[in-house]
């Protein structure tokens, strides 16, 4: 068996695996990258749809487009690559890192390195998430999974398409369905307001006169060999009516209902996750609770643009770089969500420097008002024209922000949304 | 003529209420900002779209392995109503490997002088 090492070993070669590379190789480190796939770029490579790098490279790119810019900057580098390349375990041993992989090129190795990042991004829910009744039919996809056949592999999934859930992955797939000729029936969304940025309603849907069921459970999917229709009831009050439930034909059925952090690997090797956010718990360095075991991307906490993905990544590959340079926090605080504050990430801060915060809000509001408060003290509040779950909140608190107050050692930030 | 919409410039998602007057002038309220005006404007007098898609890959294995589609865009917003037809000629497409990012897989499209180009590079 390959033995090989490295400073660094970054496990994942998306959009977050690369932008953590970059810096850990800036840094004068010597890292590797092991990817699942043939070709490095992660999900990007099947979003061929536009809209991805606005705020990285200030103009409007597709999906592969984003990829190849980052895959450019990748091998100008001396970055090691394994594509190809399947991690089956992350051993601690003391102070060392081993990640244990197989390709078909290579057969099995052992990357032995001080420090990993985890940049192995999410899974789809699916059908047995989400508990939907019904037969057994061919012809239910995940939304993702429908993109890769059609834009990777060159196969149309059925004709008369209904699309349970309103996330930005279904509303693009109703217009790229509706792009190659099939007919998209209906969006279900079990919350009163759709789950996908607004301007995605417009551009996917309304384009295309797609109906929007908000408030609809669906209650059944039925077909014996293929899916013949689903069922959908309307939620009132709180309540399902059946009396009103209704049958939508068609011979597929598309699930967006929600991305989750993929952790097996990090769960094995002894990295705590939290609940909320399915990811690993990261203190200022974005560390998981295994020291010099990083954590980046949507393995961290399911990001809605690439962009703050890298701008994340980056922070990881830097606070890798630091802790492999011996730099510890001197001190830090604990972070808290507060009142229609679902997570902030990470969940502690550096006070003497400059920190991001991640949250995401409860509720659906114009003009809110993020307010920060240190042991109960308010510190800081930021008004916010509109916000609404489906949009990531980030907040910059910088070393003046923080170092003057009196913080006791235990001190907490909590961050809520009135 | 009243016509209300979302706009779509940012996640703000202002609902915009355009009226023209008997002159035609159009009038834009409910956008927080001017961008939001111009919006209105562009999507009730010459709605576009950029496109976005893919297309056939030559010699793709029958087993499935290798390059078998070819993501591509339009590099400029695009007149909506010719949208259906644009799709069609991408659909018609087939182009041979290897493909370079940026590489023009059909010149002015339909005739409307925006190119339809590759969007990654493919071997």
């Amino acid at each position: 068996m390959k033995e090989l090492s490295y400073d660094a070993v970054v496990i994942g070669g998306g959009a977050a695996g690369m932008a953590a590379a970059l810096e850990l190789e800036a840094a004068g480190r010597r890292v590797a990258v092991v990817e699942r796939e043939e070709r490095l770029g992660g999900i990007l490579g099947q979003c061929v749809h536009n809209g991805f790098g606005l705020i990285e490279f200030d103009e409007e790119l597709t999906g592969p487009e984003f990829a190849e810019r980052f895959e450019d900057r990748l091998s100008a580098r001396p970055i090691e690559a394994f594509l190809g390349c399947t991690v089956l375990e992350l051993e601690v041993e003391g102070e060392a890192k081993v990640v244990s992989c197989v390709s078909r090129e290579r057969g099995v190795m052992r990357l032995r390195a001080q420090a990993v990042v985890l940049a192995m991004g999410c899974r789809e829910r699916n059908r047995g998430n989400i508990r939907i009744p019904g037969s057994r039919p061919a012809g239910v996809y995940t939304a993702g999974l429908a993109q890769r056949l059609v834009n990777v592999e060159g196969y149309v999934p059925g004709k008369d398409v209904a699309i349970i859930g309103s996330g930005d992955i279904g509303l693009i797939m109703a217009r790229r369905m509706s792009w190659i000729g099939c007919n998209v029936h209906a969006v279900v969304e079990i919350m009163p307001y759709p789950s996908g940025l607004t301007r995605n309603i417009v551009q996917c849907l309304r384009d295309f006169d797609i109906p929007l069921y908000l408030s609809h459970l669906t209650t059944d999917i039925y077909g014996r060999d293929r899916v013949e229709g689903i069922e959908i009831a309307p939620i009132e009050n709180g309540a399902l009516v059946m009396e009103k439930a209704f049958k939508i034909p068609c011979d597929t059925v598309l699930l967006s209902v929600g991305l989750v952090p993929e952790n097996e690997l990090s769960r094995k090797a002894g990295v705590s996750i939290n609940p909320m956010t399915n990811g690993p718990w990261v203190d200022s360095f974005l560390m998981t609770s295994v020291p010099g075991v990083f954590a980046c991307g949507n393995v961290l906490h399911v990001h809605d643009l690439v962009d703050y993905v890298v701008e994340e990544s980056r922070r990881a590959g830097r606070f890798a770089a630091e802790w492999l340079a011996g730099r510890r926090p001197s001190r830090e605080l604990r972070v808290k969500a507060g009142a229609n504050v679902r997570y902030v990430a990470p969940g502690r801060i550096e006070p003497g420097r400059d920190n991001k915060l991640y949250l995401r809000s409860m509720i659906v509001k114009n003009d809110a008002v993020l307010e920060v408060k240190l042991d109960g003290k308010p510190i800081r509040s930021v008004k916010k024209g509109h916000v609404q779950p489906s949009e990531m909140i980030t907040i910059a608190l910088g070393a003046a922000d923080l170092v003057a107050l009196a913080a006791q050692p235990d001190s907490t930030l909590e961050i809520s949304i009135q | 003529m009243r016509k209300e919409l979302t706009c779509i410039t940012c996640p703000m998602g202002c609902r915009l209420v355009a009226e023209s007057d008997s002159s035609g002038e159009l009038a834009v309220s409910g956008n927080r900002c001017p961008r939001g005006a111009a919006y209105a404007r562009e999507e009730l007098l010459a709605p576009k779209r950029t496109v976005t898609a893919t297309c056939r890959a030559a010699g793709a294995a029958v087993d499935g392995s290798g390059t078998r589609r070819v993501p591509c865009r339009t590099v400029a917003p695009f007149p909506k109503e010719r949208v259906p037809e644009l799709l069609e000629a991408i659909y018609g497409l087939e182009v041979s490997l290897p493909v370079a990012r940026g590489q023009v897989l059909l010149q002015d499209a339909l005739g409307l002088g925006i190119d339809l180009v590759a969007t990654r590079t493919l071997s």
